[in-house]
């Protein structure tokens, strides 16, 4: 509307801008693929060039999941980010919708802890917890690397802001209609809430995917280690100065993510963006 | 299985806003009774509390003569359609119809998608439910628009849809919530009439709630004029329009609005708009209150005279066969306007900004007292009705 009337001027340097900071992201990542491509030879060679003269892909990635156990840090990946984003979905949704629908005393007062949890950063808490997960003997477990997060105060803002957009004549329906609270929750509340529930989940697996703090504190067995910490372990035993295969192990752990990120891109847009019309 | 509905002495308060005041009604069983009244006075929360979705802070609700304040919503046997329709918009018209069924027949084990299918009994109620899902849907002609989405629907469908989740389950008693108010006017009407016939095919019990006076007078067995969260007065429509039982109601219900005129009154004469009416009430003698002249209740005088308005012709609205005639009355008579309701073939002879002169029968003038209480006038004395033989 407004933005049309602008320029041409205007609109090419808004492009322009919008490229660089794009191109700025992007760099390192394209970088990270050009070198997954090259032999060890070309990768330290003065001057620049995107594309190998001597392709060594697979070289590079079969050495990449031969040489250390990058499918099973994959796979301790994909355990780990589905127990956290299930765990925090079951736990997330019933508290903001009595957040959100449910009066009760002391329903600000909670809110307002909700809040404070989303001003703490986790690695605050990361001593604390790793005292208790020592009391508790859960330290080089599976629970160790899941439970600190089970509880996401940002999911439950997010979906609190989202369940508050829903009329409360749907809820009222909903109860006359025969529904538990709790399956108000899951048979109404949730699925109207489905772009929240997409961008919270992309939240979620990214940011669990790519924890490497926590880990390092958690785990110490290779065989649990999620794919940063694996990565690390990686370069530290096996391969030295030897950039290539790395590289390619950093391509296949994040490609996953991107691979997701674009298929739900619509989705977390519009969850983002507010409620339900 | 229809049953009646009591309520007695029913408060409510939000915060410091005292929203109902000592509300009670008793509605018979298979009674179509409408709520009415202004935006704001109430009407909503007192079917919320009616379903049990809100708690009253005094009274009770019974329900086929049971009480029903410790049954949670569903326990109830009542259904609403609301306002904004509230229908799923996550599922198909057929999942909001069925879901209330699917609630009650169902166990949980077989609500769950996948594995509840393979549990026993469960394809055979499915069936049974998507059988009467159909048969509600064909009731209300919406069955082609069983599989889509509440989004995909036009007002009035959805309207339908709503309507028939509410139907599907049999309920004893139905609450309607201003559920034609988001229709164009066209629709309006048509549904009107749908609701009605509605009724009396279920033959079961419908509380209405509306603020649009058409709705309540023209639908129901008896209308509850509600304001300021009290009911004022609960009579079947024709009763609330020819005898109200105040001031509220009596400007609330009738269109043109009725007239009110601010009278004085002697001992045997009423003095108003500069002229002096042959209306005793001899409890009111020497104190202000007000007269109410509906516009139907006026004709057109030949010539001025006692209980005679006389005025300047402002507006002619052409209604059809009706024309309302706006006069505007002499300021030495404190002003104000005056509506006529006359019958058309009178219009050639009434032209804008004519004088014209408007009597009104004695019998259909309504006396208020000055705080809004009506008032029955006396009887006039046998001297006066003689010297009119
Ligand atoms: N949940 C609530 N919290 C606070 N105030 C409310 C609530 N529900 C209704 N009210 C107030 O109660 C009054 C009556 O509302 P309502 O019953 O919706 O009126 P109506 O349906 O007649 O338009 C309004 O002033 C409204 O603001
Ligand atoms: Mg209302």
């Amino acid at each position: 509307m407004s933005l049309r009337r602008l320029g041409p001027v205007a609109a090419l340097a808004r492009h322009a801008v919008l490229l660089a900071s794009g191109a700025l992201m992007l760099i390192p990542f394209v970088w990270m693929v050009s070198l997954s491509l090259k032999p060890p030879g070309e990768i330290f060679r003065a001057g620049f060039s995107l594309l190998p003269e001597q392709w060594y892909a697979v070289e590079n990635y079969s050495r990449a999941l031969t040489a250390s156990p990058l499918p099973r840090y994959m796979l301790n990946g994909v355990l780990v980010c589905g127990a956290i984003l299930s765990l925090q979905i079951a736990i997330c949704a019933p508290a903001a919708y009595a957040l959100a629908k449910l009066r009760f005393f002391g329903r600000e007062g909670l809110f307002t802890l909700v809040l404070i949890g989303l001003l703490i950063p986790h690695e605050v808490l990361a001593l604390p917890l790793f005292i208790l997960a020592y009391k508790l003997g859960l330290l080089d477990t599976y629970a160790a690397l899941i439970m600190p997060f089970a509880v996401s105060p940002f999911g439950i803002f997010l979906f609190r802001q989202f369940f508050k957009s829903i009329p409360d004549d749907i809820v009222h329906a909903a109860r006359l209609d025969g529904l538990s609270e709790l399956a108000i929750v899951w048979r109404v509340m949730l699925p109207m809430a489905m772009p929240a529930v997409i961008a919270f989940s992309i939240f979620s697996i990214v940011s669990h995917w790519n924890d490497l703090f926590w880990p390092l504190i958690a785990v110490r067995s290779e065989q649990l280690m999620p794919p940063p910490l694996g990565i690390m372990a990686f370069k530290n035993e096996e391969a030295g100065s030897d950039y290539g295969p790395l590289m390619a192990c950093a391509t296949l752990v994040v490609a996953p993510l991107v691979v997701a990120f674009l298929a739900a891109q619509r989705w977390f847009v519009e969850g983002l963006g507010g409620g339900v019309k | 299985m229809t049953a009646g509905l009591t309520f007695n002495g029913i408060n409510k308060s939000f915060g410091g806003a005292h929203v109902l005041r000592q509300v009670s009604l008793d509605v018979a069983s298979g009674e179509f009774l409408s709520l009415l009244g202004p935006s704001g006075c109430g009407k909503s929360t007192l079917l919320r509390i009616i379903a049990g979705l809100e708690r009253q802070d005094a009274g009770t609700v019974a329900i086929g003569g049971r009480r029903v304040d410790d049954l949670r919503p569903k326990q109830r046997d009542i259904a609403m359609v609301f306002q904004s329709y509230a229908l799923y918009p996550h599922m198909s018209v057929a999942d909001n119809i069925a879901l209330p069924l699917r609630m009650r027949r169902l166990s949980g084990m077989q609500r769950l998608p996948l594995v509840g299918g393979l549990l026993p009994g469960s394809r055979t109620t499915q069936a049974g439910i998507a059988k009467e899902v159909t048969r509600t849907a064909r009731a209300l002609g919406i069955e082609s628009l069983l599989a889509r989405k509440p989004g995909q629907l036009s007002g009035g469908q959805r309207q339908r849809v709503a309507v028939g989740r509410a139907m599907v389950r049999n309920p004893a008693i139905f609450l309607m919530d201003e559920p034609l108010s988001n229709l164009d006017a066209k629709l309006r009407v048509q549904m009107r009439a749908e609701i009605k016939e509605l009724h009396r095919r279920l033959g079961v019990t419908f509380i209405y709630v509306t603020h649009d006076q058409t709705e309540a007078m023209t639908m129901s067995d008896r209308v509850a004029v509600m304001a300021e969260g009290e009911i004022l007065q609960v009579d079947a429509p024709q009763v609330i329009y020819a005898d109200p039982a105040n001031r509220k109601v009596a400007e609330f219900v009738g269109s043109p609005k009725i007239n009110m005129l601010p009278a004085r009154f002697g001992a045997d004469l009423t003095h108003a708009a500069g002229t002096t009416f042959d209306v005793r009430a001899r409890e009111l003698a020497g104190t202000a209150g007000t007269l109410g002249i509906r516009p139907e209740a006026l004709h057109l005088a030949e010539a001025p005279g006692t209980g005679i308005f006389t005025g300047r012709v402002r507006l002619l609205e052409h209604m059809g066969s009706d024309l309302f005639v706006h006069l505007d009355l002499p300021h030495d008579g404190e002003g104000g306007t005056l509506i006529a309701r006359l019958l058309a073939e009178r219009a050639p002879q009434i032209a804008f900004g004519q004088t014209l002169h408007l009597g009104v029968r004695t019998g259909r003038i309504l006396v208020f007292a000055a705080d809004g209480r009506r008032v029955q006038p006396d009887p006039a004395p046998a001297a006066v009705l003689r010297s009119y033989a």
